[in-house]
Parts: structure tokens; C-alpha cells; sequence
């Protein structure tokens, strides 16, 4: 564009630093420079249409995507931390049985800046500490869109923040986690569900062509060094996925994985054949997993009244609308 | 060889590349692995290009691997695979996955080139006590018609939504099984389709009393 090579760094100040949402507010940018980047470039805030509170005080907020598309955020506050729960995709390709926003099926990928405006445009973005990637579809699955947001988020030039503040989640899809791995110093979360192959495969399709086994292969000679954190995400489904075999297989299979378990209760969805297990078991099975030396927490429910919580975010009701 | 993301991969030559039917295409290459029915392979253009997942449409003893795919316009590997003449390159991984079938009694239900892992079984004799629901947009993507019509008869169900005929059922492969009367708990069902299609069949099978850990579903991402 024929524009000063420290032009760059005057936006990204801007942008990042000082939250412009106009060239015209960039006076240290000559009038000539503005005015044309306002002839090929747009600038602007898509602000959430919706807000739900939850009575924990988590919120989800509404966001449009294109025409009749939308995506939801979840705003997670805390006592030490504030996380703001991402969505990467409309709706999901996945088809995990368990989740309602694969119930919805596939809309669309977002863009990088999509991704980044949930965050930017989150009214509580001043208090936020931490940024998960696990709000509608499978990061993984949009790699290319998810790795720049985490630049943006990262870099000096960006906000700023630091990667260890950074989870991002996926169901395993192999490759595009090696990519993610290599190109990204954030933490990754898998979703595992289920030790066996046999039960996995039941309730997540992936596990079809992306078989744990290969994926925790994958992990085991990967080298996360001190800071970097491997977690295992497990919905509890009673009766099904929460028997002593199961802790027993666990063991076994993430045995030379540094790594550490979340449990989370299962959120019904409607017309699911799973079922939740009671506070009581979800403790019992934390209890026999740290017994074998594998750190196990289990994930507080947040927004569950507001449909914010674990695999519950859908905009289906909205699609076309 | 080995790729840079560390997977084995190596330069195969098809021996044709066809168009079956408006947008859906068909190559080969000579066989000289084995796999198992349903299994996927990844393909790419270079060696250390991006790959896609395809499932295999052969049987486990043929001389050739074929692939069933749809050109998507917007996707990235699927029109270029599509310009691609008998001699030329790609490059592919060894088989893996576990959308593998066997003899027990079981429904296949497929929409568009889902139908390939089936085919695939349905060419390694695993066809006997199968039924097969498979939905189209119009007649001419049946394909593999009079084979699976010879051999599985009145368990070949067609669904077709943008033509009718007299031997089709009218409609979506969802809709004709919320309207069958009774559908069997204790077989095995497998689904292979794209997601919104999996995930509203697995709910209506599970909707008409089928145990969830019935259903075994291949989704192509």
C-alpha cells in the first residue's frame, strides 16, 4: 500500500493497546495513511446481540455470524480468575452424542477475527484472565483461523497475553494437532471420555478415524516441557464411562503422560439416552484416579440454568431466522 | 517416506479417473497393502501436502483401491483431484480407522459418498443379513445399483428427494425411518454421512428404542 514499514506497529497499538475501532482515531497516522486504509480495510466491533445471566453469575452472550448465524460466548467468572469460553465454529461437524451443539450440525467456520472479537467485545473484557477454546465446534477443525487468533492474543504486538492463560480443546483430530502443537505454546485439552475404543467410538465418531490410541501415542513422545500443560477432559455418564475398569484402563493408558484429568458432570441434553451420576460418584471416581497417581479435578458446573455449561451451547433455535 | 507431521506416506499412479455422475468422480491405483473394510486412507497432491481422509471403496481382496469422492467447489483437494488424468501422482497414507464392519446381521445407512465404506464391505462378503438405506438427490447417484440390487434385493432401500420413481422411496433417508414401523434393538446400525445427517439419524434411531451403543457412525469431516 505504499505505507511506512513502522505503520504496522502504529495499528497494532491501536488495535490492541488503545482499542480503536476507526482509522479516523489513529491521529498519529497521516491523513494519507488513513484514508487509505478506510478505502481497503473495515474496522469495527460486532457487539453481542444477547445476554443470558446465569444465577452462578456465569453469562453467554449472542453474537451473530454472517446472515442468519450465530455463535454464543460463555463469560466464566471465578474468585482468583475470569475466563471467557470461545466458540471457533457455528455449530460442529463432530457429531459427539452427548453434545448439543453437534445436535445442531455444521454451519461454518469462523474467521481469526471473529474468534478475537468474542474476546475484544466481551463487556467483562477488562477482568479476563484466562481464554478457553472450548465454546461451540472443534478448534481443530478450523486450524488455520484458531492459530492466527492465538497470535493476535500472544504476540507482543497483539494483547499481549501469555499462552500458559490459553487452553485449547479438541477431540483428537491428529494432525491438526501436531500442526497446533508446533506452531502454538498454549495448553491443549483432549477429550477423552472413554479409555476403551469400543465405548469411545459410541459416543464420539471421531474416535473412528482418529483412534485415541494413536492420538495419546502422539502425545507420549511429544516434549511439553515445564510450563506447557496436557489435560484430559471426561464427562462422567453414569453407568456407562464411571466403573472401577475404567479407572483401571485410565491408568493405564496415560501411564508416562504428565498430564491431569478433569471430571465434568454430565449435562443432560434433551432426548439423551446418557444419564448424569450423582456428586457423590463423580468424588468417588476423582478419589480412585488420584489414588493411582493421576492429579484429577473435577470442573465446577457453571451456567448450567442459562445453557452456558459443558456441551450445552446451541444456536439451532436461531439458524435462518 | 515419511512426511514432515512424521506419517508414512508414498506416490501412488491412478489408473483412471472418473466422472460417475454430475460431480461425483471415481479413481483408482493398484493395490499392494491390505486393509480392512471401511477404512480410511489419507491423500494429498504432494508428499508433504495437506491430506483429506478418504474411505476406501474396494473390496479387501481386489487388485485395485478405489475412491469415491464429490467435488466440493469450495473445498480444497476435491476439485484438484478432479483435474487429474490416468498416470498421474498423489501421494497416500497407510490405512487406518476403525469403521470396520462384520457379518453380523446389521443396517448400513449411508447418504451421498458415505455409501463407500459399505461398498467396500459389500465387495469383502460381508453383505449377507445387511439392509442397506442409502440417500441421494437424484437417481443417477445410485451407483453400484445392480450390484447391491442382485445381491441384497428388498434390503437395497433408495431415498431420493429430488426425483421420484416407483421403485425409490420419496424422500430423506430420516424421514423413511421415522416411518418405519419397527426397527430391529438388537442389531448392529451404521451411519456414514455427512454430520447433520449422522446426528438426526442416530437421534431417530435412538428415538424408535434403538440402544445408543448400537449405533456405531462415521461422519465425514
Amino acid at each position: 500500500m505504499g505505507l511506512p514499514s513502522f505503520t504496522a506497529q502504529q495499528l497494532c497499538d491501536w488495535l490492541y493497546k488503545k482499542d480503536a475501532t476507526s482509522f479516523e482515531e489513529m491521529t498519529n497516522l497521516s491523513l494519507k495513511a488513513r484514508a487509505k486504509l478506510s478505502e481497503h480495510f473495515q474496522l469495527g466491533l460486532q457487539i453481542p446481540t444477547d445476554e443470558q445471566e446465569s444465577v452462578d453469575g456465569t453469562k453467554k452472550y449472542l453474537f451473530p455470524s454472517g446472515l442468519g448465524k450465530f455463535i454464543e460466548t460463555a463469560y466464566i467468572p471465578e474468585a482468583k480468575r475470569s475466563t471467557i469460553c470461545v466458540s471457533s465454529q457455528v455449530g460442529c461437524k463432530m457429531g459427539c452424542l452427548f453434545c448439543m451443539t453437534g445436535k445442531q450440525g455444521f454451519q461454518g467456520n469462523l474467521s481469526a477475527a471473529e474468534i478475537l472479537n468474542q474476546f475484544r467485545s466481551l463487556p467483562e473484557r477488562r477482568k479476563l484472565t484466562n481464554i478457553v477454546y472450548m465454546g461451540m465446534g472443534e478448534p481443530l477443525d478450523n486450524l488455520p483461523a484458531v492459530l492466527r487468533s492465538l497470535e493476535v492474543f500472544t504476540a507482543d504486538w497483539g494483547f499481549a497475553l501469555s499462552p500458559r492463560r490459553i487452553t485449547v480443546s479438541t477431540i483428537g483430530i491428529t494432525p491438526a494437532m501436531l500442526e497446533f502443537l508446533n506452531k502454538s505454546e498454549a495448553h491443549l485439552a483432549i477429550s477423552l471420555h472413554s479409555p476403551f475404543d469400543e465405548e469411545r467410538r459410541k459416543l464420539m465418531p471421531v474416535q473412528q478415524v482418529y483412534p485415541l490410541k494413536e492420538v495419546l501415542k502422539e502425545i507420549l513422545s511429544w516434549d511439553f516441557g515445564r510450563q506447557r500443560r496436557i489435560s484430559f477432559e471426561y464427562i462422567l455418564f453414569k453407568g456407562y464411562n464411571d466403573s472401577s475398569a475404567h479407572v483401571n484402563e485410565l491408568s493405564r493408558i496415560l501411564h508416562g503422560i504428565k498430564c491431569r484429568i478433569n471430571l465434568i458432570r454430565f449435562h443432560p441434553i434433551p432426548d439423551t439416552p446418557l444419564e448424569s451420576p450423582s456428586q457423590k460418584a463423580i468424588e468417588l471416581f476423582r478419589d480412585k484416579l488420584n489414588a493411582k497417581g493421576i492429579t484429577t479435578t473435577i470442573r465446577a458446573s457453571r451456567g448450567e440454568d442459562i445453557w452456558a455449561a459443558c456441551g450445552l451451547l446451541s444456536t439451532k433455535r436461531l439458524q435462518n431466522t | 517416506m515419511v512426511s514432515n507431521d512424521g506419517h508414512q506416506v508414498r506416490p501412488v499412479k491412478l489408473t483412471y479417473n472418473e466422472e460417475l455422475s454430475t460431480g461425483i468422480f471415481l479413481f483408482g491405483f493398484n493395490r499392494d497393502f491390505q486393509f480392512k473394510a471401511g477404512q480410511v486412507i489419507g491423500i494429498a497432491m504432494e508428499e508433504n501436502g495437506p491430506r483429506r481422509l478418504y474411505s476406501i471403496c474396494s473390496g479387501e481382496e481386489e487388485e485395485e483401491i478405489r475412491i469415491l469422492y464429490k467435488v466440493v467447489d469450495e473445498g480444497y483437494l476435491s476439485p484438484q483431484l478432479s483435474d487429474l488424468d490416468t498416470g498421474d501422482t498423489i501421494w497416500i497414507t497407510v490405512p487406518g480407522g476403525e469403521f470396520t464392519g462384520d457379518k453380523d446381521p446389521a443396517v448400513w445407512i449411508a447418504t451421498g459418498t458415505g455409501i463407500a465404506p459399505f461398498y467396500s464391505m459389500f465387495r469383502s462378503g460381508l453383505a449377507e443379513q445387511k439392509k442397506l438405506i442409502l440417500g441421494n438427490r437424484y437417481l443417477e447417484q445410485f451407483h453400484f445399483f445392480d450390484e447391491f440390487a442382485s445381491l441384497l434385493g428388498e434390503n437395497y432401500i433408495r431415498c431420493c428427494t429430488g426425483e421420484s420413481d416407483p421403485e425409490v422411496y420419496s424422500g430423506r433417508v430420516t424421514q423413511f425411518l421415522q416411518d418405519e414401523a419397527e426397527l430391529d434393538p438388537n442389531i448392529m446400525y451404521y451411519l456414514c454421512g455427512g454430520a447433520e445427517m449422522v446426528v438426526e439419524t442416530r437421534d431417530i434411531l435412538i428415538s424408535k428404542g434403538i440402544p445408543f451403543d448400537r449405533i456405531v457412525s462415521e461422519i465425514y469431516f
